[in-house]
């Protein structure tokens, strides 16, 4: 008799999703699924309002990334008021935007790693949950926990000086930006006392990276083992091959390095993406057209940034970087817990890259905004933290919008999260009759390696209980459980 | 007038209608603490509370959050915030009584802490409180003008702080 085991919704990531597993009568996983319950009114809410408040409006979206949204806009605008896409901005409306941009990675990554993901690492995945998240990690490792809180409070603060203010940020308008860097600011940043300022911030990224490299080192099994398979990987990268987390061409590549997707502009991005929907998902998948529905799906955020690009051009992250792909002899790595480690080397690279950018003259001095001939249609990419994230928006003759289309990264990622969570399951759950914390925890892992954010932006519409039942093939419940 | 420092975040998507409560509320506290001339404030506003609040609250006499609620209230209630309370951390965002007990860790502290709930009804893609959200907000912030006039008794209280105002 068929089981069905459903754990509901997902903890610690953002949004509601729900995993069933089915088992069949020998207990052999069968089929695993994520569902994930996305809003997709946003696209059609921002139908008929004036171009320029969509940087302003798609902060709404998410709560949780919201800078990533903001700077997503506000390069598909950049477009249409003629700015040209990305590298046609002055020298201080782009700069300042990059700073904004590390800041949020180096916030976003440093929540991941310190909070959500190093209960797994230093407790294992079967651990007692009890003692198996943050609190346990601080009494363990106090200076990590103080860490991610720092890290965090650093990141904020960049993106407060560049984007305004927390709430709605206005810093990235169309064609620029609204305001210089203060000398106080960047006194601030660059030598602030301890611990907020940028080369502590440098010095705890390398610690980050050095301490997953250590974990590694005795957990090699696990690492490795635990949710790998091949895949595709798509990011933007500069034009030269850089690792570039605001700007650049999309490209793509097959799980043993052959480029599937030559460097193209995003501009033209329907040419080669499309989305496929599933009737038991509201979550659509996109793959590459030319692959097609079965093959041209592919995965995206760190891992997938370090297996497409050539090199980081920060000099920290990039010894790093040679390290990491030394690992796999130069190929794509397809190791999704190594997600981890390539956020970590990213953590340093934001950290570096706001270092020269608070040393760059241009951001206290310039001109802020440039236009051109108006389009009525454009579209801007950026790197989120998770990944890849397309805004594309068009307007009539009134300046308004007609049509908006998001895929944003976690979207992106549908489909290398559904692997990852069958091949968890296949491995803790195979002939298992009772769900343990242990093996619930194992998909979450699985999933969680993608920090996936399903963020409604609206915290008082839930909370976050974990559920699991068991269902058999005629849909009685056998067993619950909820944590 | 008061010696002490004061924290008041208030905390949610002003761009997701009631869900703006928490920030209107802070706003408005703001601009009535400084016509006041009151001492010793200081406000944050943000979409949702996250780890490095830990950091802000560390050092404070008394904290109060302020958020929007869809709880069976009446129009809003003020909680103490117990950091002793399981921590509950499953998402990107974190609750007031996680940020208490990670200050506790981290920084061996508990300020007194409060949790002010206003009682919300819309949380649609727009901008602007719905009516009722917008009374509801007025009552509390009558109600929290008069504590924090005096707000020794909200932090000597505490411990056995068992009366919600409402």
């Amino acid at each position: 008799m068929e089981q069905k085991i459903t754990i509901e919704p997902v903890t610690r990531v953002e949004g509601h999703g729900k995993v069933t597993i089915h088992i069949d009568d020998e207990g052999n996983i069968s089929q695993s699924r994520l569902h994930i319950v996305e809003f997709r009114g946003f696209e059609r809410f921002v139908q008929g309002r004036p171009y320029w408040e969509a940087p302003v409006l798609v902060q709404r979206l998410c709560g949780i990334c919201p800078v990533s949204h903001h700077l997503a806009a506000a390069k598909a605008l950049d477009v249409i008021v003629g700015a040209g896409t990305g590298d046609g901005l002055t020298p201080t409306g782009e700069k300042m935007r990059r700073l904004m941009h590390y800041g949020q990675i180096f916030q976003s990554h440093a929540l991941h790693f310190f909070h959500l993901v190093s209960p797994d690492l230093l407790f294992g995945v079967d651990a007692d949950p009890a003692i198996r998240n943050i609190i346990g990690v601080i009494k363990k490792h106090p200076d990590l926990a103080v860490q991610g809180v720092m890290m965090r409070k650093f990141g904020q603060e960049i993106i407060k000086a560049t984007a305004g203010k927390k709430i709605h940020g206005t810093g990235a308008i169309p064609g620029g930006i609204n305001k210089h860097l203060t000398q106080e600011e960047k006194d601030s940043f660059l030598n602030g006392p301890d611990p907020l300022n940028i080369d502590k911030m440098i010095s705890w990224s390398v610690d980050a990276v050095n301490f997953l490299k250590a974990y590694h080192k005795e957990n090699k099994e696990f690492i490795d083992g635990f949710a790998a398979f091949p895949s595709s990987h798509l990011s933007i990268v500069r034009k030269d091959g850089a690792l570039d987390l605001y700007h650049g061409v999309l490209r793509a590549v097959d799980a043993d390095g052959k480029k599937i997707l030559h460097d193209v502009d995003y501009q033209d991005y329907l040419k080669y993406i499309n989305e496929e929907v599933r009737n038991w998902s509201y979550m659509k998948f996109p793959y590459l057209l030319d692959r097609g529905k079965e093959n041209g799906w592919y995965r995206v955020g760190p891992l997938a940034r370090l297996n497409t690009c050539d090199f980081i051009p920060s000099p920290l992250a990039q010894k790093e970087f040679e390290e990491f792909k030394a690992y796999t002899n130069g190929k794509p790595n397809n190791m999704s817990m190594h997600m981890h480690w390539a956020r970590l080397i990213e953590i340093l690279h934001a950290a570096e890259m706001m270092k020269e950018l608070l040393n760059d003259p241009d951001l206290m001095k310039g001109d802020l905004v440039v236009k051109g001939k108006k389009l009525s249609e454009g579209v801007g990419v950026i790197e989120a933290p998770r990944g890849t994230l397309f805004h594309h928006y068009a307007i009539n003759e009134n300046d308004q919008l007609t049509m908006a289309n998001l895929i944003v990264s976690t979207t992106n990622n549908n489909e290398p999260m559904n692997v990852a969570v069958n091949l968890a399951a296949k491995q803790f759950m195979t002939g298992q009759k009772k769900i343990t914390e242990g093996m619930m925890n194992a998909v979450e892992v699985a999933i969680r390696a993608y920090d996936p954010c399903l963020s409604c932006a609206t915290h008082a519409l839930g909370q976050m209980p974990l559920e699991i039942v068991l269902v058999d093939r005629a849909n009685n419940i056998i067993d619950r459980k909820r944590t | 007038m008061s010696e002490y420092k004061i924290l008041i975040y208030g905390y949610g998507n002003p761009g997701r209608q009631d869900d703006g409560l928490g920030n209107a509320f802070v706003e408005k506290i703001e601009a009535w603490v400084k016509e006041k001339n009151l001492k010793g404030f200081e406000f944050d506003s943000n979409y949702q509370l996250n780890i490095e609040d830990a950091a802000a609250v560390a050092d404070k006499d008394l904290v109060i959050f302020a958020d929007a609620s869809t709880e069976k209230i009446e129009r809003f209630i003020l909680t103490p915030v117990d950091a002793s309370t399981k921590v509950v951390f499953t998402t990107h965002a974190a609750s007031p009584g996680y940020i208490i007990g990670l200050c506790k860790k981290i920084y061996n502290r508990t300020p007194p802490t409060y949790l002010l709930h206003i009682k919300g009804y819309e949380w649609e893609f727009k901008e602007g409180l719905t009516k009722k959200a917008k009374q509801n907000l007025e009552e509390s912030l009558k109600a929290m003008k008069e504590k924090l006039l005096n707000p020794s008794e909200l932090i000597d209280s505490f411990e056995d702080f068992d009366v919600t105002i409402e």
